[in-house]
């Protein structure tokens, strides 16, 4: 057993206790630069750096996102198995506060037939637009445009696209996949209010999916040059039994344009292959 | 929902090149104005919604001069919208050989008619001509001053007689009802997804919509919208919901990074937004040009509900000489809806088992 000096472990507790106290008081008083109009600044271009697409909640590494039984527990399935470690799932300690998402028994089961058909009915395999909150944290980063008098969210991901009206237009004349996304300012915060959504988009690689009910509030924050805290409140008396929240840091890249990932082009072959004149071969 | 397109180069096709002018629109003017809406650095605001759909095609009809009288504008615009009601709601069905000086009238000779094609609801076109100087113009076109796109040159010519099939284009029309299809089937088109047009993929809008340059489709969602800080500019199309975000005092990505709409910089001459677009890919071959196309946009304000929207294109692969073009964006209230088009898009598919199945049945002609 590793012995622990007092005198170590005492600067040890008294450094952790700096560290939530400097990470409680920034997330306080950070004061994010400002637009001529006193605005915090969100400009810039922005990226999760988690494993919350491949499944909001905690969970450990696993083989495939598409898995079967084997001997001696799960192993990867034929369609995913070439791709190797590269196609198996990272762990994550989750973002969803409290844990659990928390699903009404009948969703539970939709969710898990879901997962289990991910192959099929994941939105992103045929690169549909990721609906909100799922663009925020899927690996790609996104920009946002900030003037005065409007703001664009702009996503690398299948060139997604949010206008973020800043003034309340009413009810959206339609259900969309990035719906309709109205933001207020309180304080330090954007307060983004998105309705309107489909009911086709999904929030992870996991199954986790809503009903056309859905109404998501999001809230960025910037705590420092570089990051920004971000949550998102899941609001759907549908599917879950209360509202439920998800948070996460968003991260600045400097190293980066938003470049084309026009994946439309990418899954040509899989959702077209088989009616060309000459399939290739399999 | 998912939106069916046609062909935009009828009056292209036409080929008038037998047509000259000698009175030419000169380019307009913009003087620096001290009472336009500017942002709080000083530059002239561009930011809003602006409604592209004009009755100005790019191209030149066949005998119209290049400016007509407010008198003769009135007249052709009234006509217009009287074609637009006579027909109950729907398009005059293709095929019908009935000439026509139209140049709406052609578009939707080749988009309405058979089955899976427009009827009137779906259309939300131009209701006057485009405006620039107090000329009202006849074609987008001002240079070369015949109002046409210069003609390819030899290396174009030699490029397209090469290709397998013609490869399409970014202002391609999704479909085209009107083309033969005997025709179309022996060039290939119907052979691989890759072979289809553009829109008909859901890659970009038809007709240049998102360009650059960002051009009228003619028929709907033409809309597009200016977010400006500092930094950048977004000019989001309405339709494929392409963002372009040009960076401001900036310099090229590297060669090897292509963009379907290309690497856009920017940076203010006087109270002109000056956008300079290269970087673009071997497929979007807008007009038939290469990826070394290079787009010059020089956009400014006019008025609060106004902007002038002027565009000089080159690639000394494609065409001898450059090409430029200007039209007046207006504002407008209408919300940007989500032009969702890959994710309904059923006709792709149905396209290419179509022809699998003409073949199988023995029907392919």
């Amino acid at each position: 057993m590793v012995k622990v000096s007092p005198r170590l472990g005492t600067s040890c507790v008294l450094f952790a206790t700096m560290a939530i106290g400097i990470a409680s008081l920034s997330a306080q008083t950070y004061r994010a630069p400002r637009l001529p109009d006193g605005k915090p600044d969100l400009n810039g271009i922005w990226q999760a750096l988690n494993e919350a697409n491949y499944d909001l909640q905690a969970h450990v590494a696993r083989p495939a996102m598409a898995l079967r039984p084997g001997p001696y527990g799960p192993v990867p399935t034929a369609p995913v198995l070439a791709l190797g470690a590269v196609g198996s799932v990272p762990p994550s300690l989750g973002v969803v506060e409290g844990g659990e998402i928390p699903y009404k028994p009948e969703a539970l089961k939709t969710k898990q037939e879901n997962a289990k058909d991910w192959l099929n009915r994941d939105p992103e395999i045929k690169c549909y637009l990721p609906g909100v909150p799922r663009a925020t944290y899927m690996p790609y980063p996104f920009q946002i445009v900030q003037s005065t008098s409007a703001m664009t969210f702009v996503y690398e991901y299948a060139g997604a696209v949010r206008n973020i009206y800043l003034k309340d237009p009413g009810p959206a004349l339609t259900d969309s996949w990035m719906g309709q996304s109205v933001g207020h300012w309180e304080g330090e915060t954007l307060v983004v209010n998105v309705t309107d959504m489909n009911e086709k988009t999904w929030f992870d690689r996991a199954g986790d999916f809503h009903s056309d009910k859905l109404k998501v509030t999001e809230r960025y924050t910037r705590t420092s040059p570089d990051t920004i805290a971000y949550e998102a409140t899941m609001d759907d008396p549908e599917t879950f039994t209360r509202p439920w929240k998800i948070h996460m840091t968003l991260y600045r890249r400097t190293d980066t344009q938003i470049l084309d990932f026009k994946c439309v082009e990418f899954i040509e072959e899989m959702l077209y292959g088989p009616y060309r004149k000459h399939p290739l071969d399999k | 929902m998912r939106n069916r397109m046609l062909s935009l180069v009828p009056a292209a096709l036409l080929g008038l090149a037998a047509i000259s002018f000698t009175a030419v629109p000169g380019m307009a003017q913009t003087p620096a104005k001290s009472n336009i809406k500017r942002t709080p650095d000083g530059h002239p605001d561009l930011q809003g919604t602006y409604d592209l759909a004009t009755m100005t095609p790019l191209e030149r009809m066949p005998g119209d001069p290049p400016v007509l009288t407010k008198e003769q504008a009135e007249k052709l615009q009234k006509a217009e919208m009287a074609r637009r009601t006579s027909d109950g709601g729907s398009l005059p069905p293709d095929g019908t050989g009935k000439p026509t000086r139209s140049f709406f009238e052609l578009l939707e000779r080749a988009g309405g008619g058979d089955v899976g094609g427009y009827n009137r609801l779906w259309l939300n076109q131009g209701t006057a001509f485009t405006i620039v100087d107090g000329q009202v113009r006849t074609s987008i076109l001002i240079d070369p001053p015949d109002g046409h796109v210069p003609p390819f040159n030899a290396a174009a010519k030699k490029r397209r007689a090469n290709a397998y099939g013609e490869l399409p284009t970014s202002d391609q029309a999704e479909d085209s009802a009107k083309q033969d299809v005997a025709v179309a089937t022996r060039r290939g088109e119907y052979d691989n997804p890759e072979q289809r047009p553009l829109s008909e993929r859901c890659l970009l809008g038809f007709g240049s919509t998102s360009g650059p340059p960002a051009l009228p489709d003619y028929f709907y969602n033409d809309l597009h919208q200016i977010v400006q800080t500092g930094d950048n500019i977004m000019i989001l199309t309405e339709m494929i919901h392409d963002a372009r975000v040009v960076r401001m005092n900036a310099e090229h990505l590297p060669k090897n990074i292509r963009k379907w709409l290309g690497d856009s910089v920017g940076h203010w001459d006087g109270d002109t937004l000056v956008i300079d677009t290269t970087n673009f890919t071997d497929k979007t071959r807008f007009r038939g040009s290469t990826e070394n196309l290079h787009v010059v946009e020089r956009i400014s304000r006019i008025d609060d509900k106004t902007l002038l929207y002027r565009f000089t294109v080159e690639d000394p692969q494609t065409w001898d000489r450059s090409w430029t073009g200007e039209m007046t964006w207006p504002a407008t209230n209408q919300p940007i809806l989500e032009y969702a088009c890959h994710e309904g898009n059923y006709a792709l598919g149905d396209v290419m088992r179509g022809a699998r199945m003409q073949e199988t049945s023995g029907k392919a002609k």
